[in-house]
C-alpha cells in the first residue's frame, strides 16, 4: 500500500469509528430510559474526568514529567488559581490569577 | 415555539463566550498537530482532512505519531479509537438531555463533541434545570462550533507554518484553568468531591500509561468513589431514621 493510501484509510478509519463511539451512546442514552443506578453514576463522571484533566496538566514540567515540589511555577498558580475559583466562582477571575501567577513565577525563576 | 430569535441568539452567544477562555489553549496543540502530520509526509488536504474527519486531537497527534514510525494500520486506528472511548461515556451522560432532538441533530452533537465542549455544556445543564432540550442543543452548538473553527484553522496553519507559538507563553495552561473554574462551583457534596479526588488521584498514578488510559481509568475509578461514598451516606441515613 502507498503511503497517500495508508493515511487516508487511516483518517477514514479513525474518523468513522469515532463517530460512532461518540453518536452510538448519545442516541441510545437518549432514546432508552437509563437504570437509576446508571444515572446516578454518570452524576460524579464530570467531576472525575475534569479532575482527571486538570491535576496532570497542572503538576506537568516542560519535559513532559510530573512534579510534585513547590518550585514548579504551574503547582503554585493551579493551586492559587483553586482558591479563586472556590472563592469567586468567577471563571475570569480564576483565569486572571491563574495565567498572571504562571507568568510572573515563570520571570521569576 | 414561542422563543423568539433574540433568545435563540443569546443561547448561541452564551456557549460561544464559555468557549473563549478554552480556545487559546487549542491554538498550539492544533499547530503542533497539523506541524506533526506535515512531517509525517501527508498532503495538504490529509492534513487538514484529518482535522475535519476525526476532530480529536490526542487521537489525531498519537495516530500521526504512529504513521510516521511506519505502525501497522491496525495498530495505528486501535489506537486513535482507544484514545476517543471517552467519548462513550460523553455520550451517555448528554444523552438524556437532547431525548426530544432529531437524529439530525444529536448526529451534530456527536460530530462536534470534545472534552471542552462536554465540560461547558454538562455544567451548566447541571445547575439549571429550567433550559429546554433546544436551548440546550444552541448553547452546546455555540461553543463547540466555535472550537471547531479554531482547531480546524490551527491546524490547518500548523501544517503549513510549523507550531509558532512559543512553549514559554504556556497558553496550554489555559485548559486545566478554565476547568478549574468549571468545575470547583460543581463540587457540591462530598460524594462529587470524593470523585474529583479519586479521578485526578488515578489520573496521576496513571499517567505514563499510554493511549489516554490514565483518563478512562480515571473516570471509572472517580465515579465508581463518588457512587460508592453516596451509596454509603444514603445507607446511614436510612438506618438513623429506622432507629428514630
Amino acid at each position: 500500500m502507498s503511503s497517500y493510501a495508508f493515511i487516508w484509510l487511516s483518517i477514514l478509519a479513525i474518523g468513522a469509528g469515532t463517530f460512532l463511539l461518540r453518536f452510538t451512546f448519545l442516541q441510545l442514552a437518549g432514546r432508552v430510559v437509563l437504570p437509576h443506578a446508571v444515572t446516578r453514576a454518570l452524576r460524579f463522571l464530570p467531576a472525575a474526568v475534569l479532575s482527571a484533566i486538570i491535576l496532570p496538566a497542572i503538576l506537568r514540567t516542560g519535559q513532559g514529567t510530573l512534579y510534585f515540589g513547590l518550585d514548579n511555577p504551574r503547582l503554585i498558580a493551579g493551586a492559587l488559581a483553586a482558591l479563586v475559583a472556590w472563592t469567586t466562582r468567577s471563571v475570569i477571575a480564576t483565569l486572571v490569577a491563574g495565567m498572571g501567577s504562571l507568568w510572573v513565577l515563570q520571570a521569576m525563576f | 415555539m414561542s422563543e423568539t430569535s433574540a433568545k435563540k441568539r443569546q443561547d448561541w452567544i452564551a456557549g460561544m463566550r464559555v468557549m473563549l477562555p478554552l480556545l487559546p489553549g487549542a491554538v498550539p496543540f492544533g499547530m503542533i498537530t497539523g506541524a506533526v502530520t506535515a512531517d509525517a509526509q501527508f498532503t495538504a488536504l490529509q492534513g487538514i482532512g484529518q482535522s475535519i474527519i476525526v476532530f480529536a486531537g490526542a487521537a489525531q497527534l498519537a495516530s500521526t505519531q504512529l504513521i510516521a514510525d511506519a505502525a501497522p494500520l491496525a495498530v495505528v486506528i486501535l489506537t486513535g479509537l482507544v484514545i476517543n472511548l471517552r467519548f462513550a461515556m460523553y455520550g451517555t451522560s448528554l444523552g438524556p438531555h437532547f431525548g426530544s432532538l432529531s437524529t439530525g441533530k444529536r448526529a451534530l452533537i456527536a460530530y462536534l463533541m470534545t472534552d471542552q465542549a462536554y465540560a461547558l455544556s454538562i455544567t451548566r445543564y447541571m445547575s439549571d434545570a429550567e433550559m429546554t432540550p433546544m436551548a440546550k442543543f444552541r448553547y452546546y452548538m455555540g461553543g463547540a462550533a466555535a472550537m471547531w473553527f479554531v482547531w480546524t484553522a490551527a491546524t490547518a496553519a500548523g501544517y503549513f507554518l510549523g507550531n509558532k507559538v512559543p512553549a514559554s507563553w504556556s497558553l496550554d495552561f489555559f485548559v486545566p484553568l478554565s476547568f478549574l473554574a468549571l468545575i470547583v462551583p460543581n463540587i457540591r457534596d462530598r460524594a462529587t468531591a470524593t470523585a474529583a479526588l479519586a479521578g485526578g488521584g488515578t489520573a496521576v498514578a496513571a499517567w505514563s500509561l499510554p493511549f489516554n488510559i490514565g483518563l478512562f481509568a480515571a473516570a471509572l475509578c472517580g465515579i465508581a468513589a463518588g457512587y460508592a461514598v453516596e451509596v454509603a451516606a444514603g445507607r446511614r441515613a436510612t438506618r438513623s431514621e429506622g432507629e428514630r
